[in-house]
C-alpha cells in the first residue's frame, strides 16, 4: 500500500543534508509520496528503508509484458476501478486460440488472419495481440510442432503456450523463448516444474486455480520459487464468475494492498455461440481482464471488440484530438474544394476517411474545438462563425487557392449566413449532414 | 492462504419499477453495482424492449429493416409479431411519424396508434415521441390519454418539455422516462424538477442519453457508472431511478451497422457486424448500470438475453 509522506519521512536519515536537491528530508518525503521524485536521489538512505519503500512503491498490479519487440503488449499497472476516476492504463490484449490438434494448414490460416488483423482507427493501430496455442492433444511433440509452425509463420506475434504438462512446456518454450511467450498452466500439482521452466527460460507464468483461495496459495508458492511475472486465472468461466473474480481481484489489489493477486488477469471467453462469445469478451474488456481469449477472430467480431477496448481505455477527461491545420487529402489543385470540420479525432477520421474513399482531392480545414465533435462544438460555442472566420483568415489559405468557397457540415447549416458576414467575399456552401454523404456530394461537384 | 473477499455494501438502492398489467415487468431494485450478486441483492434482471414504430421503417438500414419486412407495414402486426413470435417481454413504440420533418402525423393519429397497439398486446408498452421537443409535448399528451391506467411508460421528457409530459403522466396514471444530455448533474436536476411537480420518484426512469459503440459510448458508459455510484454510495434519492439505454436507434446509425463489406473490408460481413454492434453497445451499458434497454435486432436481443442468463 502507498505510504504517506510522514511515514516515508520516518525512514529517511533526517539530516536535512540537501544532497537530494530538496531543502529537507520532509520535503523530499512529500515528493516521494506523490511519486514525483525517486528514492535514489538520497545517497544516504539505509538498505532497510530501501526495502520497505521499494515494496510500498511497487505498483499494486504488477506490470507484465506479453511478447517481445515492437508488438509486445504491456499488461497490469492499473490504478483505479472506474474509468471516470483516471484513464485505464494498459488495454486488454485480445488473443485467439489454436489447438495442436489442428493441421499445419489450419494453423497457418489462423496465423495469417492474425497477421492481417491490423486496422487503423482514429489514428491508432490496433490488431489481434496474441495467439494462444493449446496442448489439446496432450502430446509434447505435437505441441512443440504446432508452436514451431506458428512461430515460423508469425514470428513477431506474442504467444501464450497453454499446457499443464511440464515436458510439453519445456519443449515448446524452448522453441519460442526469444519471443517472450506467456507459459500458461501452472497449477496445484505441477507448480514446481512449471515455475522451473519459466525461470530457466525467463518467461512469465500463467497460474490456474479453481478459486481465489487456491489462486492466492498458488501465487504465493510460485513467488517463493522465484517467479515474479505471473498472470492469473481464478478458474472463472461463466460471466457471473468472471465479473465476481475480476472485481474481487482488482479491489483486493488496489484497495487492500493484496500482493498475492496483484497481477494481470486472463479470461477465457470461448463459446460455441459467436455472438455470446463477443459479449463475454466485452465483459472482460470492460471489467478488468488483461487478456481475453477468443475461439475465432472473424473481422466483425474483432472490430467490435477493438472499438469497445478503445472506448473503455480512452482518456475520459480529454478527447482524442488532431492539430488545427488545413490538411491536404490527395493532391488538391488550387481550385479543389475546401471543407471545414472539428478537431475531434473521431470526427476528423470519419470525414477524412469518406473523402479518401471518394478519390476527390480536397483541402480539409480542421478547427480546434478542444476535441469536441461538430455538433457538440457548436452547442458549446467552439464551432462558431467567428472562430471559423478567424481560422480561415489567419491560415492564409486565401493566397493558396484560386476560389473563395467553404463547405460546412450540414448539421451546422444555420451558421452559413453569419460566416458569410464575417468572411467578406466568401461563399459558404452547406454540405451533407452525415459524412457518408460526402462522396456523392463531392463527385457531383466535379462532374 | 485464504483470500479475503473485499465485499462492498451500500446504504443506497435502486428503485424497483414495474410496468404493464397482465404480463408485468419489474426491473431495478438492486442494492449493489450491476450484477454484483456476490455481495448484495439483485432481485430483477434487466428488461429488453423490442422497438417498433408508428410508420414503416423506410429509414432503417437494410439489415434491420429486412428482419421485419413482412410485419412492419403496420404497428399492430409488428407489435404482435414481436410479442408472439419473438417472445418480446416489452414493446417500445416510437412515434417517429409525428416528427414535422417526417410524416408529421397528428397527436390524434398517434393516440389512435397507441390504442390499437395496446388493444393487441398483453406485454407492457413504452411510448416514445419523435424527439422533437415541441411536437412531443402535444403528441405524448394525446398518447397518454389513450394509455390511461395501462401502466405504460411515456417519454421522453426533456428539460424543455417536461412540464406537459409529467402532467400527462400524472393525469393518466403512467410512468415516465426523462432524458438529459450526457451529464450527471443535468440528469439529477431533471429528476428533481420532475419530482418537485409532485411526480412519484419511484415511477421514473432516467435516460442519461445513449450513444453507440465507437460514437460516444465512452461518455454514456461513464455517466451511467457515476449515476449508479451516486445512488449507492451517497444514497442520493434523486439518482436512484433505474436507467434506460436506447440502444437500437443509436447503434443502427453507426457506419459499422450499414456499410457493406466492400466499403468496410476491415469490418468483415455486414450482418453479424451490425448485430454485434447493437449487442456490444447494449452489453457495455448494462454493465455500466442500465436495466431497461430498447433494441431492434432479434439476434442481438437473444445474444444479450443469453449473456444476462450467464450473469444472473
Ligand atoms: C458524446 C457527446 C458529447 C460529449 C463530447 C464528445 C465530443 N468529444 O465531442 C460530451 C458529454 C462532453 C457532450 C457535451 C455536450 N453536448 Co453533446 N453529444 C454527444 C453525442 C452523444 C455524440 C457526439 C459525437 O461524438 N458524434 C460523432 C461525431 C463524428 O459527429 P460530428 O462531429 O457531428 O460529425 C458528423 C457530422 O457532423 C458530419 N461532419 C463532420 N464534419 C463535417 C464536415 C463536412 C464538410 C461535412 C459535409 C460533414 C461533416 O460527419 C460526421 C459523421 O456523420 C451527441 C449526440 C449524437 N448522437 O450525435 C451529443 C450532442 C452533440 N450534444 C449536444 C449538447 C447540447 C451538448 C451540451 C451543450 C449539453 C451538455 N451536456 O451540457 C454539452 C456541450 C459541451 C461542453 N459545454 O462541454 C447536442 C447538440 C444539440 C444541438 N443540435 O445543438 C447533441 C446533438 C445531443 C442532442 N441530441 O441534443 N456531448
Ligand atoms: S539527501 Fe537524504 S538525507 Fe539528505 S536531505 Fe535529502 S533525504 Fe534527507
Amino acid at each position: 500500500m502507498a505510504l504517506s509522506g510522514v511515514e516515508i519521512f520516518k525512514l529517511l536519515p533526517k539530516t536535512n543534508c540537501k544532497k537530494c536537491g530538496h531543502p529537507t528530508c520532509l520535503a523530499f518525503a512529500m515528493k516521494l509520496a506523490q511519486r514525483q521524485a525517486s528514492l535514489d536521489l538520497c545517497p544516504d538512505v539505509s538498505e532497510e528503508a530501501k526495502k520497505v519503500l521499494g515494496e510500498a512503491s511497487a505498483p499494486p498490479i504488477r506490470p507484465v509484458v506479453l511478447g517481445a519487440g515492437d508488438k509486445a503488449v504491456k499488461m497490469g499497472e492499473e490504478t483505479v476501478l472506474f474509468r471516470h476516476d483516471k484513464t485505464f492504463v494498459n488495454p486488454c490484449a485480445i488473443a485467439v486460440e489454436v489447438k495442436d490438434t489442428m493441421s499445419a494448414d489450419e494453423l497457418n490460416a489462423i496465423a495469417d488472419q492474425v497477421l492481417n488483423s491490423e486496422i487503423d482507427r482514429v489514428g491508432q493501430k490496433i490488431r489481434i495481440d496474441a495467439i494462444l496455442v493449446s496442448n489439446a492433444s496432450g502430446d509434447a511433440g505435437k505441441f512443440e510442432a504446432a508452436v514451431k509452425t506458428i512461430t515460423a509463420k508469425a514470428p513477431a506475434v506474442a504467444l501464450i503456450l497453454s499446457t499443464t504438462d511440464p515436458a510439453a512446456a519445456e519443449a515448446a518454450v524452448k522453441v519460442a523463448a526469444a519471443g517472450k511467450p506467456l507459459l500458461y498452466g501452472a497449477n496445484e500439482s505441477n507448480a514446481e516444474a512449471m515455475a522451473n521452466v519459466a525461470k530457466t527460460h525467463k518467461v512469465s507464468l500463467g497460474v490456474a486455480a479453481k478459486d481465489l483461495d487456491g489462486l492466492t496459495a498458488l501465487t504465493d508458492k510460485i513467488k517463493g520459487l522465484g517467479v515474479e511475472d505471473m498472470v492469473l486465472d481464478s478458474g472463472a468461466r461463466t460471466a457471473k464468475e468472471i465479473l465476481r473474480d475480476n472485481t474481487y481481484i482488482r479491489r483486493a489489489a488496489l484497495k487492500k494492498g493484496n500482493k498475492s493477486v496483484g497481477f494481470p488477469v486472463i479470461t477465457f471467453a470461448q463459446r460455441d455461440d459467436a455472438n455470446l462469445e463477443t459479449l463475454i469478451a466485452s465483459l472482460g474488456i470492460t471489467k478488468y481482464s488483461s487478456i481475453v481469449v477468443l475461439s475465432s477472430i472473424e473481422r466483425w467480431k474483432s472490430l467490435a471488440l477493438f472499438v469497445l477496448r478503445q472506448n473503455i481505455y480512452t482518456n475520459p477527461q480529454v478527447p482524442l484530438q488532431v492539430k488545427q491545420d488545413i490538411y491536404k487529402i490527395g493532391t488538391p489543385s488550387n481550385d479543389a474544394p475546401l471543407l471545414i470540420t472539428s478537431n475531434f479525432s473521431l470526427t476528423y477520421f470519419i470525414v477524412s476517411g469518406e473523402i479518401e474513399g471518394s478519390k476527390v482531392p480536397v483541402r480539409l480545414a480542421v478547427l480546434d474545438t478542444e476535441g469536441l465533435s461538430v455538433l457538440t462544438g457548436w452547442a458549446a460555442g467552439k464551432f462558431t462563425a467567428s472562430k471559423i472566420a478567424q481560422f480561415i483568415q489567419e491560415s492564409g489559405i486565401e493566397k493558396e487557392i484560386s476560389h473563395k468557397e467553404l463547405i460546412i457540415p450540414g448539421y451546422v447549416a444555420i451558421l452559413s449566413g453569419s460566416i458569410e458576414d464575417k468572411l467578406p467575399g466568401w461563399k459558404i456552401t452547406v454540405g451533407p449532414r452525415e459524412a457518408n454523404g460526402l462522396p456523392a456530394f463531392l463527385k457531383a461537384r466535379t462532374n | 492462504m485464504a483470500f479475503t473477499a473485499p465485499n462492498e455494501t451500500f446504504a443506497g438502492k435502486v428503485f424497483a419499477v414495474d410496468a404493464g398489467l397482465d404480463k408485468k415487468i419489474v426491473f431495478g431494485g438492486e442494492n449493489v453495482l450491476p450484477f454484483h450478486l456476490f455481495e448484495g441483492s439483485v432481485p430483477n434482471r434487466p428488461v429488453i424492449a423490442y422497438e417498433i414504430q408508428d410508420v414503416p421503417p423506410a429509414d432503417w438500414p437494410e439489415t434491420i429493416r429486412k428482419a421485419y419486412d413482412a410485419v412492419s407495414g403496420d404497428p399492430v402486426t409488428w407489435a404482435k409479431h414481436c410479442q408472439d413470435k419473438l417472445g418480446a417481454k416489452a414493446i417500445a413504440l416510437r412515434l417517429v411519424g409525428t416528427h414535422p420533418d417526417r410524416e408529421n402525423r397528428s397527436p390524434e393519429d398517434a393516440a389512435k396508434t397507441v390504442s390499437d397497439v395496446l388493444a393487441a398486446i398483453s406485454v407492457p408498452l413504452i411510448i416514445l415521441g419523435s424527439n422533437h421537443v415541441e411536437k412531443d409535448a402535444a403528441v405524448l399528451m394525446a398518447a397518454a390519454t389513450a394509455a390511461k391506467d395501462k401502466n405504460c411508460f411515456l417519454g421522453k421528457a426533456q428539460e424543455e418539455n417536461y412540464k406537459t409530459i409529467v402532467a400527462a403522466c400524472m393525469a393518466n396514471n403512467l410512468k415516465l422516462i426523462a432524458m438529459s444530455q450526457l451529464d450527471i448533474n443535468l440528469s439529477k436536476q431533471l429528476n428533481i424538477l420532475i419530482t418537485q411537480m409532485g411526480f412519484n420518484k419511484e415511477n421514473l426512469v432516467t435516460d442519461p442519453m445513449c450513444s453507440a459503440l465507437g460514437y460516444g459510448l465512452d461518455y454514456t458508459y461513464s455517466v451511467m457508472e457515476r449515476i449508479r455510484l451516486a445512488a449507492l454510495t451517497q444514497n442520493d434519492v434523486t439518482m436512484q431511478m433505474p436507467m434506460l439505454a436506447d440502444v437500437g436507434i443509436n447503434s443502427w446509425k453507426a457506419k459499422e451497422s450499414q456499410a457493406s463489406e466492400e466499403d468496410l473490408p476491415i469490418g468483415g460481413a455486414l450482418e453479424p457486424r451490425a448485430i454485434s454492434w447493437e449487442a456490444v453497445t447494449a452489453c457495455a451499458l448494462m454493465i455500466a448500470g442500465s436495466e431497461l434497454l430498447i433494441m431492434r435486432h432479434p439476434e442481438a436481443i437473444n445474444a444479450v438475453e443469453k449473456f444476462i442468463d450467464e450473469l444472473m
